[in-house]
């Protein structure tokens, strides 16, 4: 599982931050620090910040292989 | 180019991508999202695949992530070739090759030189490979700094108080390391935001106990007989003893491998036409011949069709993904390389976003919030235009401001804002360095003022 966070599009809204807390951190009142290649536990976590993101800013690979199927990854 | 042979590039034509970073993974995806189903090669320096460079100064610095592990999730197959840890070494148009450092080459239909950047090395040779001294740009740069600062040095100096180099130093602080950082200017971030954002970002440095040293640069680095760095000695006379030094000079372009090939590559970048298309050094736009990212320098029309430089992650993704579809389309179907410039950095707990062009910016007025609050909009204007907008801890409003510069509102600006004060109801010059004095080097260059604009080799002053 591998992740990236388009931080032009971040506004801090921490929705992922409350959803996978060992995965994206707040820094500061709206700066974003993340794992960018976090542990296969974590998966489940990081679909769902995913998907709660607002603007829609993580992608992230790897979210599907644990069988559930949701399109909350940004894998076109 | 007939629709026969478009529709035959597409089909089993080769294209050849130089550069195996975030413009060139992104454009690959991009060429088989577009139905490209011929021959895809990856050509790449580093032996590693594609990996995020901006977590490195952050993230890994802090721990948060590791500085071996931040690989780009990949949007799609790419079902390429891959020549990982070879440097490309030469080009030869007529002949449609790449030539490899292994000696091989490699022949393409169409290519893309996505050669990025590379951290400007400190300029006497010997004093740069004292031990302690580091660049960040690579994760094997970012993995070695991050086991120095692990081991708890005494004092680190940073030279050059960029973005990257005024992150490293936030990051140490946070470490409980003493740290020194050194600025030509008056203040960091001059070049990118001026001389009024710049003492905010000095106060914020100096209030989180960073030892900021202002128009000095470093003359030379001491090593001790063992070949250690030891001291860094100033251009006030000073002498500052440090066991780690960090070089945050920016960065120099990826194009060596390119002279003699007729394009139009340099120091500077390679020159190519909103449709990333290449320049040769006539000036005459190439057919097959495409640049994106780090290393590319396009005209903008929203910006008088200056030949920006943009070392951005944004820019990268956006131009590589432009210049993708451009490669495998013709005529009409182009498109031009339009993306807004913006980029976000992160130091003492404050996020500093930004879109457009601010160094083209005379004037700035702050719009909202207050520079002693170190939470504001502040809006850069040129000739009467709007065309940069910064915040400090108020990335919402940044959309908006955006929105003004592809509309070309006008400066001062005439909307009403939230949270106005009375210190922004005017505007203030913005505080630029004069463009003929070196500085750390601006992460946007512009070019097309002076010949002067951009000095590519660093000199420490003699004052």
């Amino acid at each position: 599982m591998r992740l990236v966070v388009d931080l032009n599009k971040c506004q801090g809204y921490a929705q992922c931050a409350f959803l996978a807390p060992d995965v994206f951190a707040m820094h500061g009142e709206e700066s974003l620090l993340y794992d960018a290649r976090p542990e296969e536990e974590q998966r489940e976590r990081v679909a769902r910040a995913v998907a709660a993101c607002p603007v829609q800013a993580i992608t992230a690979d790897g979210l599907d292989r644990a069988g559930e199927s949701q399109g909350a990854s940004d894998v076109r | 180019m007939s629709a026969d042979h478009m529709e035959r590039l597409r089909r089993e034509g080769r294209i050849v991508i130089v550069g195996a970073s975030l413009a060139g993974l992104r454009a690959a995806e991009t060429l088989r999202a577009e139905g490209f189903a011929g021959d895809l090669t990856l050509i790449g320096d580093e032996p590693h695949e594609p990996y995020d460079r901006p977590p490195l100064s952050k993230s890994a610095l802090l721990g948060m992530a590791s500085p071996l592990r931040t690989e780009l999730p990949r949007r799609r197959e790419i079902d390429a070739k891959w020549r990982l840890g070879v440097a490309a070494t030469g080009l030869d148009l007529a002949a449609k090759r790449v030539r490899l450092a292994d000696g091989d080459e490699v022949e393409y239909d169409r290519l893309l030189i996505a050669t990025g950047v590379r951290a400007r090395p400190w300029f006497k040779e010997e004093e740069a490979r004292l031990d302690g001294v580091c660049v960040l740009r690579t994760r094997q740069d970012a993995a070695d700094l991050t086991r120095r600062l692990r081991a708890g040095p005494r004092r680190v100096f940073v030279v050059g108080a960029g973005f990257a180099g005024s992150e490293v130093a936030s990051a140490c602080r946070e470490m409980g390391l003493q740290v020194s950082m050194a600025e030509r200017a008056g203040a960091p971030l001059v070049g990118a935001l001026g001389g009024v954002v710049g003492a905010v970002a000095a106060d914020l440095a100096t209030e989180h106990g960073v030892d900021l040293r202002t128009h000095v640069t470093v003359t030379a680095l001491e090593g001790d007989p063992a070949g250690r760095v030891r001291a860094v000695h100033l251009s006030d006379e000073s002498v500052v003893e440090a066991d780690v030094v960090v070089v945050s000079l920016g960065s120099l372009r990826n194009t060596e491998w390119l002279a003699g090939s007729g394009l139009g590559a340099g120091p500077r970048g390679v020159a190519c036409d909103a449709g990333c298309r290449a320049f040769d050094f006539r000036g005459i736009v190439t057919d097959d011949v495409f640049v994106a990212g780090d290393v590319a320098r396009s005209p903008h029309a929203l910006f008088g069709y200056q030949f920006l430089s943009l070392e951005h992650w944004g820019n990268a993704v956006a131009q590589a993904e432009t210049a993708a579809h451009n490669m495998i389309c013709d005529g009409a179907d182009r498109r031009p390389h339009l993306w807004m410039p913006a980029f976000w950095s992160s130091m003492f707990g404050v996020n500093i976003k930004s879109v457009g062009v601010p160094p083209m910016g005379e004037q700035l007025m702050i719009t909202q919030g207050s520079l002693a609050e170190r939470r504001f909009v502040g809006v850069y204007g040129h000739q009467g235009r709007v065309v940069a907008a910064v915040t400090f801890d108020n990335a919402r409003w940044l959309e908006f401001y955006q929105r003004q510069i592809e509309r070309g509102a006008p400066f001062p600006v005439e909307f009403p804002t939230l949270d106005r004060r009375p210190e922004g109801r005017q505007p203030v010059p913005a505080g630029f360095p004069d463009p003929s004095l070196p500085t750390h080097g601006p992460m946007v260059t512009l070019s097309g003022y002076s010949p002067a604009d951009q000095q590519l080799v660093f000199h420490p002053a003699r004052h």
